[in-house]
């Protein structure tokens, strides 16, 4: 197949990745979107494959091999599941990204191609596209195991952390320069395995210093490495497409943690330094331990009959609806309750769960319909004509010393502001602070009733109460 | 200790100061319970229920207050009907005794050495409002002023197009938004009525407005909250804006209901008689303050009254006319108040002073005259809302400066100069390309709905695996490790794609309205 060919399939697989991300604007063009990104990766696979002259059969082996699989975690997987295999996906483009850089190194036909300046610049994008791409490796290996409560969720911190990475990223910056001497003398391979060994544990040390409630910066942050890690094959392999797509992806995660930072009134940087609400957070808490008032709990039959009576509802779900499993008896309560010509709808934070969008996502496998379900910023000047908000499993997100209290560690992070409805049920499984360890002045306000519990059972009593 | 229910001789009252499910709990908290015959029969509460409930029926109103160390009323005790003379020392008396009014009683409760607790004058704080018989009451005189008013009107409430022509809504204005004045409003609503209601005090709008009802405003600035959850006296001119309100609306609705009262002091006269003169043919006019002399000019307590086509309802005993129900919550602000009175649950009451609830109902201790109480701490809704509302914390902002990014352009154009100088012509065409693409991006990512951002993550996700590519490119390579490594990254991106595209189009399905 002549080049021109293959260039104008990557053209035509490149519109078709832009429409696939374009049509994600709504939930109606995004199932259209979605098909146009696999057409256009059918097309670019093709096109590439066309040229391939040997070893046909160990390609098809492996899409089909690696195709099953993929097919058959998308379908077995939990929605509750989703931020861990988004992670552990994350950790293959990396994982990929290191052994294509790794195998464009070990050609030989290198060194025929490229001389002087050429061939420092090509060891360079190697260089760089093994680096980010082994960082996102573990990092990604890293944020699995923590959504998996496979590692401890909370954030570890080593001593000297800071300097601990400046070190390393001193370090890889030496190699590199190592790397470039000696590569043009035909080695090289030294510095990039020491690298890779950096860069692995670089990442690793990262993750590991954020805490569990910074998963959604933190998932959106390796989605972007790995497109970078994709567009620095590109450059090394002098493939337009795949700095196109890495570019489209690098930049589509760095928005996403952009929004999530802002979600959270935190600074990027603060939250990739690690360790958040570990010393400021309980400072505060013990000094608030005086003030605290008396906390109202109901039992289930009552907050049914509260629900009842109530004709706006306000439904305000976090990551404890998303481990309790919760959202499909939520859903089977508002379609009682909106039978009855109760106006429910739902307020989702931005950074409500363990990834962006998470809890749309759980809403959405309920089939709790898309059009009742609201952004922060579209709900919370309605709080005030809602007689009942709900907070499923959440905490920081509905703190109100974030806008009272200048001293608290979430002070100026958006809240959900559910204390202004006449009546606000919190479920909670026990008075425990939230991740930031603050405590929080909402259980203890006049018109807040605690249901304490599994969300999951405590609403399915209130279902039957109903 | 023994608790005695005597028959109420009050004429025309057919409340009971205990029903049968009150009297069981009444037993449980260790009191002995006992009633006079035919005491709860007017409110449809036979002896042979009382009896089961475990309550000894007496049949001699004089052995019921000579022998019992309580004794609960709904009533004050009659002057002239000998009630009073059965009192004997030490005896502790519940009951409505409005100690304002009745001087005279309260002397002689003093002279009897009795203590004597006033179910009106409990404070209207939150602690209490389990005891609060006025509310309880007041909420079943609201229901009961529509029920009359709908008797004595001749119309539908609820607005209807029938085939034979149009039947309009019924108009009703309820003036007092308390707990009756709300009551009302509830009742008349739900049967479908158009419903305003006017209150001088400002803050029980968001209350109306909660009913559905419309809320009538004063073009006139004038706080009208008093203490204990009620209005106070205004002044000349707010008055007079009152007034015209009131004589504008007069001629407009069908019905109207008031509820108007200011704690010791006769009720204002809102209605005049030039106001009933202009309601329409057919009107109904609840006065609810009859008792008090009335909100309406024309109206006679326990009377109705018809003046100029209008019928003017000044019954005293709307609770009274749905005694089964107002014997039931009168009951149970009893028993809460006992059981607030007897901490240990044996049957023994203590009087407390140190309680607030209970210090400001007790008008005679003992044989002293205790009334009127010192001022409540807290009123049910504050005097003046005290709390001074925090400064939201406004996100900290930095003041933009144009140092940062002056800096940022500079140093960025500079590393591209840089690059340009050294970089051969075929990296600075990809380098193009990549720039642009991080544009495009940044474009198209915006615009994505926050709902979207999973499938968002999970397809960058499948189409990040495009490093496929890079091993596909590789795999025909001669030298067998490279083939190998090309391979395996070959399977690890498939498994990248094909759970990618899959597991986005399995969330995009269950989007949906």
């Amino acid at each position: 197949m002549s080049e021109g060919i293959v260039t104008a399939s990557y053209i035509g697989a490149t519109i078709l990745f832009i429409l696939a991300l374009g049509g994600l604007s709504s939930p109606e063009t995004a199932r259209r979107g979605n098909l146009y990104g696999i057409i256009g990766m059918a097309l670019a696979v093709l096109a590439t494959i066309a040229g391939v002259t040997a070893n046909l059969e160990i390609i098809f082996v492996g899409l089909l091999v690696g195709g099953s699989i993929g097919l058959v975690l998308a379908k077995r997987v939990q929605m509750t599941q989703m931020p861990e295999l988004v992670a552990i996906l994350h950790s293959l483009v990396g994982l990929a990204a290191v052994l294509v850089g790794f195998a464009n190194f070990m050609d030989p036909a290198r060194l025929e191609h490229y001389t002087g300046v050429e061939l420092t610049i090509h060891d360079i994008e190697t260089y760089l596209g093994i680096l980010i791409g082994a960082v996102t490796l573990s990092g990604s290996v890293i944020a699995f195991g923590k959504l998996s409560a496979k590692i401890t969720g909370k954030a570890m911190l080593l001593p000297a952390r800071h300097w601990l990475n400046l070190g390393l990223l001193i370090g890889s910056i030496y190699l590199c320069h190592l790397f470039v001497e000696q590569s043009a003398a035909g080695g090289g391979i030294m510095p990039l395995y020491i690298m890779t060994g950096i860069a692995l544990l670089f990442g690793i040390h990262m993750v590991m210093a954020i805490g569990g409630a910074d998963m959604p910066v933190v998932i959106s942050m390796l989605n972007s490495y790995s497109g970078w890690a994709a567009a620095a094959t590109g450059f090394m392999l002098n493939n337009d497409l795949l700095i196109v797509t890495g570019a489209l992806v690098g930049s589509s995660g760095a928005i996403l943690s952009y929004i999530m930072c802002r979600a959270m009134n935190r600074k990027f940087l603060s939250v990739i330094a690690g360790g958040f609400g570990t010393t400021s957070g309980s400072g505060s808490s013990t000094a608030e331990e005086g003030e605290q008032g008396e906390v109202i709990s109901l039992e289930a039959p009552e907050v049914a009959s509260l629900l009842a009576e109530a004709k706006e509802i306000m439904i305000i779900p976090g990551y404890g609806m998303a481990v309790a499993q919760a959202q499909h008896i939520v859903c089977e309560i508002t379609k009682a309750l909106r039978a009855k010509k109760v106006n429910v709808r739902f307020g989702i934070h931005p950074v409500a769960g363990r990834m962006p969008g998470h809890m749309n996502v759980l809403l959405a496998e309920a089939k709790v319909p898309y059009d009742i379900v609201f952004e922060m910023d579209e709900i919370n000047d309605d709080f005030p004509d809602v007689d009942v908000s709900v907070v499923i499993g959440a905490n920081d997100i509905v703190n109100p010393s974030a806008l009272t209290d200048p001293d608290s560690p979430i002070a100026g992070m958006p809240v959900l502001e559910c204390w202004k409805a006449k009546t606000t049920i919190v479920l909670k499984r026990s008075m425990a602070t939230g991740y930031a360890g603050v405590q929080n002045p909402l259980f203890f306000k006049e018109n807040t009733r605690m249901l304490f519990g599994d969300a999951k059972s405590s609403l399915d009593v209130v279902f039957k109460n109903l | 200790m023994k608790i005695g229910i005597p028959k109420e001789v009050h004429v025309g009252e057919k409340r009971v100061a205990t029903t049968p499910d009150v009297a069981k709990q009444l037993i449980k908290l260790g009191f002995e319970v006992a009633i006079e015959a035919g005491a709860g029969s007017a409110a449809h509460y036979s002896d042979a229920s009382y009896v089961e409930a475990g309550v000894t029926v007496v049949k001699n109103s004089h052995d019921i207050w000579t022998e019992s160390d309580i004794i609960l009323k709904v009533r004050a005790p009659e002057l002239n009907k000998g009630e009073i003379d059965l009192l004997h020392e030490k005896q502790i008396l519940i009951t409505f005794l409005w100690p304002a009014q009745n001087p005279d009683l309260l002397q002689k409760l003093a002279e009897k050495k009795v203590t004597a607790l006033a179910m009106d004058s409990i404070p209207r704080i939150s602690r209490a409002q389990k005891m609060d018989a006025l509310s309880s009451m007041a909420n079943i005189a609201g229901y009961r002023a529509i029920v009359e008013a709908a008797q004595h009107f001749g119309r539908f409430f609820t607005g209807q197009i029938t085939a034979a022509g149009k039947i309009p809504p019924a108009k009703v204005m309820v003036i007092g938004a308390g707990v009756a004045g709300l009551s009302a409003i509830g009742a008349a609503k739900s049967m479908g009525a158009i419903v305003r209601a006017f209150d001088t005090r400002p803050e029980v709008k968001e209350q109306v407005e909660s009913m559905d009802a419309e809320f009538l405003e004063l073009d006139f600035e004038e706080e009208g909250s008093g203490t204990g959850g009620y209005a106070k006296v205004m002044s000349k001119e707010f008055i007079e804006a009152e007034m015209a309100l009131f004589a504008e609306q007069a001629k407009e609705v069908d019905i109207i209901i008031t509820t108007a009262l200011i704690p010791g002091k006769p009720a204002p006269e809102l209605i005049k008689e030039e106001m009933v003169a202009s309601m329409k043919d057919g009107s109904v006019i609840v006065d609810l303050a009859a008792e008090q002399g009335g909100n309406c000019k024309l109206s006679q307590a326990n009377e109705v009254v018809q003046a100029y086509g209008v019928s003017i309802i000044g019954y005293t005993d709307l609770p009274s006319r749905l005694a089964g129900q107002s014997s039931q919550l009168y009951g149970t602000n009893l028993r809460h108040l006992l059981t607030d009175m007897c901490p240990n649950k044996d049957g023994i009451v203590v009087v407390d002073f140190e309680d607030e609830v209970v210090r400001g109902a007790t008008v005679v201790k003992d044989g002293e005259i205790t009334w009127p109480p010192p001022a409540p701490k807290l009123s049910a809704a504050p005097v003046k809302p005290a709390e001074p509302e925090t400064p939201p914390v406004e996100p900290k902002k930095e003041t933009p400066s144009w140092v940062g990014p002056a800096l940022t352009f500079g140093i960025g154009a500079l590393a591209l100069l840089g690059l340009g100088a050294v970089a051969p012509a075929s990296f600075m065409a990809h380098f193009t390309v990549f720039v642009l693409a991080c544009f495009v991006g940044y474009m198209v990512i915006w615009n994505v709905t926050a709902a979207l951002h999973t499938p968002l993550m999970s397809v960058t996700n499948a189409i990040s695996s495009i490093i496929v590519l890079g091993a596909i490119l590789q795999i025909s390579s001669e030298e067998t490790a490279i083939m190998w490594v090309a391979g395996f990254a070959v399977l690890i991106t498939s498994i990248n794609i094909a759970g990618g595209f899959a597991v986005t189009r399995r969330m995009l399905e269950m989007f949906r309205k």
